[in-house]
């Protein structure tokens, strides 16, 4: 009964929609990368990044909207040396990935602790404020889900939009889908694999970093260290889920942060029965368990974990 | 024919380490010809036109297409001089469309939408001129080998080409459908195409060619009009002397070895992947499996080997009913496999020579107490089989990556005849190697089966299958004809077979039609 | 032995690297160095705090270099060194009561059961189900650190710690004793070392130790020759969680005495790195967690003395691993991706 109050509730919804945010645009991220061929294990880190630099832009003195584009930067710069590694060099993904996910750790926490040596309780600024699109946003139900929230989490589901669009219709989609597939094809059709897959891994980067952003400048007002709490590996798992598909990677996020403000609310009536750290293991649980349900259908790109080296019969 | 070359290859030489690829070859190609480029595995044939086509750069000489200088190292400027690939090993993703893979790189990445109705039209109007029969929206999966060829094909017409590279096109085609090609060929060239297409098949290069070039060790050794020369002569400047013979005296088999019996084989979605296979193999007998690879082989080579459970049928190994095979259990029965892919499967590249030796025996008491390895015991064991095998290496310690393409074969079959088999499955044994190898892998088979071992041979050549072996039997979408005496058929009675036309008894009839 | 060279440009370059950001806080990367050294080996209380941080991590290095040696990205050694301690923690605090001489080995041998059986599930995903290991494992560490927080804050929690998060200690016969008096160096290091030896024989020497290299090498090319793949990496997977759970209990019953939350500051992961410097050299091992432990030990005493913060460690760890890929590349010893 009370289940299903809540699931009529706009207020739940609308709170999932925010929850997913940041899945949304991490898994968007690394379903980019792995398209054109590379898996990116950087993820978690490059949200840590993209979560600390984003917030410091604004703490001294930036405003919201350039901090996100900073935030993509360094992200992208990450992306790119992941690229050098993998791509060029044509080292190992997995290694290189979970290097990479280390130093950016590491450098966000070394970084805001010189910034902000002396804070002893977290230093705040002004998030993203919700809007309040004009008209749209009285309509019921869907009005306070969909259309009072904050324009990141609009500009996630844009996202979703266009990056299915750029995949599906573009010529430069087709080239990033074939790199993943078959890169051989694509270098006899007279592109570079090597600059597609350098390019894919800097935006899908660049994505990570936004989501990682949307904690500290919208979700919260403040970084701590640690905030990231293994969303980038959640994201890893979605996109296995996703069959690799924007939209179905959207539906993904949102079932899974469904799932989580679930187990918030419950967790808060009834944590005398269940602990709530039992709770809290629930979205990695679920993960795990849409890894395995998804591990028989497999579509995955077929050049994935592949490098590409020129000149090799 | 014009007298200005379309396309002139002027010095080109390319040398990978100590490896000289190509040295100082010239070539012409002109208008309106097809001129067929020959040689033996590693003559440098591949590489040639990988520089052509921009895949490599050369070290020295220059590419002149329509009297100016073709920028090297750049499949984009060879394609928009008009040059198009079909390559050896198909550039197609699988999981994309037809007309994906054929739109792939032919639109502005900076353009903002696809514009597929005019591709359409542009491939519907290709595919009724040059008769080919393929459909833009089929998943690339979902074509037969033969089709993904015309679709590699129609990505070079699609984009205008008017110099056609063919890299081993006849390679994956029966003997029927590499007529059909060769027809489809003549049709482009009529249209004013030229085109060089790559081959080491001899009768081939009579049959579809109108001028042909040798190269021998990367040298340019050879060139004449194909009406002015003749398989013998070919064969000779391709090899650079005789031919070794190999002396196949026929045996008289012995006792069963290994039977099949109405042997299917479904996989977890109940596809038959072999149906109704039956083979029995006799000591001291070679019977050859021909057919286009494919076709199953690799599943019945799985099967002998102990990868692959029947789901159906009766296997049985001297005489002893076989029911949950594993590889293990084969090479303890005396089972010798070859494997089809040497370098992927043959060897772990990157242990020793040493540790690749023992691979099938490092568990045997000989070489193995209490878990504990013998090092010493299999320097030996591998020190004595290199030179009874001429196995050339860094050494026992040197890494199995190092070594040539024969080589590692020649371990291989260290490995696997120094245990005395009494059944052997090689799958594609010669497959890339030059004619000395070849010869090699032919004389151990035929002295292993003159020791007593049944040996089957899955071989796609057949002028491999007609000198070597006893009865040969043909493979077609999983499943086997009966034997056939190599002396009482031909070569394109067999292609029939590859193509699933049957009844090779009625061959008189055949013959007729066919000649 | 041009592997030498890989820790060593590795190592060279993640200090360089760091030296740009020490220039950045405004110090001299000299003075911080030396002040490095001089924390992390420059007394005798110093050496000792280093070997004993290098106990662990020679532990978790040597798990992370068996499976990877299999191509098993175990990640997961944070919560298999859990498992380890939890499973020390349940045996030791009064469930057993042995002497000393058979207290230990039971409880390193449970521990090792209980890691080894934490990464079993992992791989069992991987050999029927083809799921990838690298999420799975690193999924399960979070499961398993919330697990252990539960178990610390609710039902094993100690009444007599005065409110901190704690659970009760090892009985006296479970404790590892000190190899130096007045310093926190306990026998876990000698055990580390014998393990390090053993593990070093095993994948030299013994059937086990080529099969795992085989099937890591080319898994394809071992199952054809007869060699049974997915036994010899689920073999692989309880020896490699085995080895992270020693590292549990060695701290446990060393260093702390009691299970706590903050028992492991990532020694889990820091063993990748141990594994990856020491090119997956069981022996190489005990050098690079050497490293690992300088650079950790030595960062704390520097950036109390200069206004660094200590996060420069994890900086250098995380560039040594980076540059351990790039070095491999450049001497030829490579061990192929893919």
């Amino acid at each position: 009964m009370e289940l299903l109050q809540l699931l009529i509730e706009a207020g739940f919804w609308a709170a999932t929609v925010r929850m997913a945010t940041p899945l949304i645009f991490g898994t968007l991220g690394e379903l980019i990368c792995e398209r054109a061929g590379v898996l990116n294990l950087g993820i978690e880190g490059i949200m840590a990044a993209g979560c600390m630099t984003g917030w410091t832009w604004v703490y001294f003195g930036g405003d919201l909207w350039t901090g996100v584009l900073f935030a993509a930067f360094i992200g992208a710069l990450f992306g790119l040396l992941h690229a050098l590694f993998t791509v060029h060099l044509g080292l190992s993904q997995h290694v290189t990935g979970l290097g990479i996910t280390m130093l950016a750790t590491a450098l966000s926490a070394f970084v805001f602790r010189m910034l902000l040596p002396n804070a002893t309780t977290p230093p705040k600024i002004i998030p993203f404020e919700s809007m309040h699109i004009p008209v749209l946003s009285k309509v019921p139900f869907i009005g306070e889900v969909l259309f009072t929230q904050s324009p990141m989490t609009i500009f996630a589901l844009v996202c979703v939009v266009v990056v299915a669009y750029f995949l599906n219709r573009t010529p430069a989609g087709l080239a990033l889908c074939m790199t993943g597939e078959n890169p051989m094809a694509v270098e006899s059709q007279g592109l570079s694999v090597f600059a597609i897959r350098t390019a894919a891994v800097m935006l899908g980067s660049a994505f990570m970093a936004i989501g990682g952003a949307f904690l500290t400048m919208s979700a919260f007002d403040a970084f701590y260290i640690g905030m990231v709490n293994g969303r980038g590996w959640i994201c890893i798992a979605l996109v296995v889920f996703s069959s690799w598909k924007p939209g179905k990677a959207l539906l993904g996020t949102l079932i899974f942060a469904a799932f989580d403000a679930l187990q918030m609310r419950v967790q808060q009536q009834s944590s005398m029965v269940v602990p709530y750290q039992f709770y809290l293991m629930m979205p990695y649980v679920f993960s795990i368990v849409a890894l395995i349900v998804m591990s028989r259908r497999s579509a995955y790109p077929k050049a994935l974990l592949i490098p590409f080296r020129k000149g090799e019969r | 024919m014009n007298n200005e070359p379309l396309l002139s290859l002027k010095g080109i030489t390319k040398t990978f380490g100590s490896l000289v690829a190509n040295d100082g070859i010239d070539l012409d190609l002109y208008k309106g010809e097809i001129l067929a480029l020959l040689g033996e595995n590693g003559a440098g044939k591949t590489t040639l036109m990988n520089i052509l086509f921009g895949h490599y750069v050369a070290d020295k000489g220059v590419v002149e297409i329509n009297g100016h200088a073709l920028l090297p190292g750049s499949p984009k400027e060879a394609l928009k001089e008009g040059l198009g690939m079909v390559h050896q090993h198909f550039t197609l993703a699988d999981n994309m469309t037809v007309l994906d893979n054929i739109m792939l790189g032919t639109e502005s990445l900076l353009s903002l939408s696809r514009k597929n109705t005019g591709a359409i039209e542009k491939i519907k109007n290709l595919t009724k001129q040059y008769e080919i029969d393929v459909n833009p929206h089929s998943l690339v999966k979902n074509l037969s080998v033969g089709q993904r060829q015309r679709v590699e094909i129609l990505k070079a017409l699609y984009r205008d080409v008017r110099i056609l590279i063919l890299d081993e096109p006849t390679a994956v085609l029966t003997p029927q459908e590499s007529d059909h090609l060769f027809a489809t060929l003549r049709l482009l060239v009529d249209e004013g195409l030229a085109i060089i297409f790559i081959t080491h098949k001899l009768r081939e290069v009579m049959a579809a060619s109108d001028r042909c070039l040798v190269l021998r060790h990367g040298k340019n050794i050879y060139e004449s009009k194909t009406s002015e020369t003749s398989i013998d002569k070919l064969a000779q400047e391709m090899v650079g002397g005789e031919l070794p013979r190999v002396e196949r005296i026929p045996a008289v088999p012995g006792e069963v070895m290994l039977s099949l019996e109405e042997i299917g084989v479904t996989d977890s979605s109940g596809y038959h992947l072999l149906e109704n296979i039956s083979l029995t193999v006799n000591s001291r007998e070679i019977v050859g499996i021909a057919g286009v690879s494919g076709n199953g082989q690799s599943q019945l080579a799985d099967l002998i080997s102990g990868l692959l459970k029947p789901s159906s049928g009766t296997f049985t190994l001297h005489g002893k009913q076989i029911s949950n095979p594993t590889p293990l259990f084969m090479i303890k029965q005396g089972v010798g496999r070859i494997p089809e892919d040497r370098t992927s499967t043959g060897i772990v590249g990157d242990m020793s020579v040493l540790e690749n030796m023992a691979l099938e025996s490092y568990w045997k008491d000989e070489f193995n107490r209490y878990g504990l390895i013998d090092f010493k015991a299999l320097l030996e064991h591998t020190e004595s089989l290199s030179k009874q095998f001429d196995v050339r290496s860094g050494g026992p310690n040197a890494s199995a990556r190092t070594m040539s393409g024969g080589n590692i074969q020649k371990l291989i079959l260290a490995r696997v005849l120094s245990e005395n088999p009494s059944v052997i499955i090689a799958n594609q044994p010669t497959w890339g190697l030059d004619v000395g190898a070849t010869a090699f892998v032919h004389r151990q088979l035929i002295e292993a089966s003159r020791n007593g071992a049944g040996v089957v041979l899955i071989s796609e050549d057949l002028d491999e299958l007609f000198g070597v072996v006893d009865t040969i039997q043909v493979m077609y979408q999983g499943t086997l004809s009966k034997p056939i005496d190599p002396a009482k058929t031909t070569a394109s009675e067999l292609g029939l077979a590859m193509s699933g036309h049957r009844d090779i008894e009625h061959s008189s009839l055949l013959r007729e039609a066919v000649a | 032995m041009l592997q030498a060279v890989v820790p060593f440009s590795a190592a060279l370059a993640a200090l360089l690297c760091c030296s740009v950001l020490i220039i950045w806080a405004g110090a001299s990367p000299f003075e911080a160095f030396a002040l490095l050294v001089k924390g992390a080996v420059g007394s005798k209380f110093a050496i000792s705090e280093t070997l004993t941080r290098a106990t662990p991590l020679i532990f978790t290095g040597l798990a992370a270099a068996v499976a990877f040696r299999a191509k098993l990205w175990n990640i997961g050694a944070e919560g298999q060194f859990y498992a380890g301690a939890c499973m020390a923690t349940w045996l030791g605090t009064g469930v057993v009561d042995l002497p000393a001489w058979l207290m230990v080995p039971f409880l390193f041998a449970a521990g090792a059961i209980a890691g080894g059986l934490l990464l079993l599930g992992p791989t069992l995903l991987k050999t029927k189900l083809a799921v990838d290991e690298v999420v799975t494992t690193l999924l399960l560490n979070f499961i398993v650190l919330l697990f252990v927080n539960w178990l610390v804050f609710g039902p094993w929690k100690d009444p007599m710690a005065m409110g901190w998060p704690q659970a009760e200690p090892v009985i006296d016969s479970a404790l590892l004793g000190l190899i130096i008096p007045k310093t926190r160096l306990h026998w876990g290091l000698i055990i580390a070392l014998f393990t390090s030896i053993a593990v070093w024989f095993l994948m030299r020497f013994t059937t086990w130790g080529y099969e795992i290299r085989s099937v890591g090498h080319n898994p394809k090319a071992s199952g054809f020759a007869g060699i049974p793949v997915n036994k010899v990496v689920i073999r692989t997977a309880l020896l490699s969680g085995g080895l992270a759970g020693f590292a549990g209990v060695s701290e446990l019953c060393g260093l702390k005495g009691y299970l706590t939350l903050d028992l492991s500051p990532g020694f889990g992961y820091s063993g990748i790195v141990v594994a990856m410097l020491a090119s997956l050299h069981p022996l190489g091992v005990i050098l690079s967690s050497l490293f690992i432990a300088i650079l950790s030990i030595g960062a704390d005493s520097m950036s109390r003395s200069l206004n660094i913060s200590n996060y420069i460690a994890d900086v250098a760890t995380s560039i040594s691993l980076l540059a351990v890929l790039v070095s491999m590349l450049l001497t030829k010893y490579r061990i192929r991706w893919r």
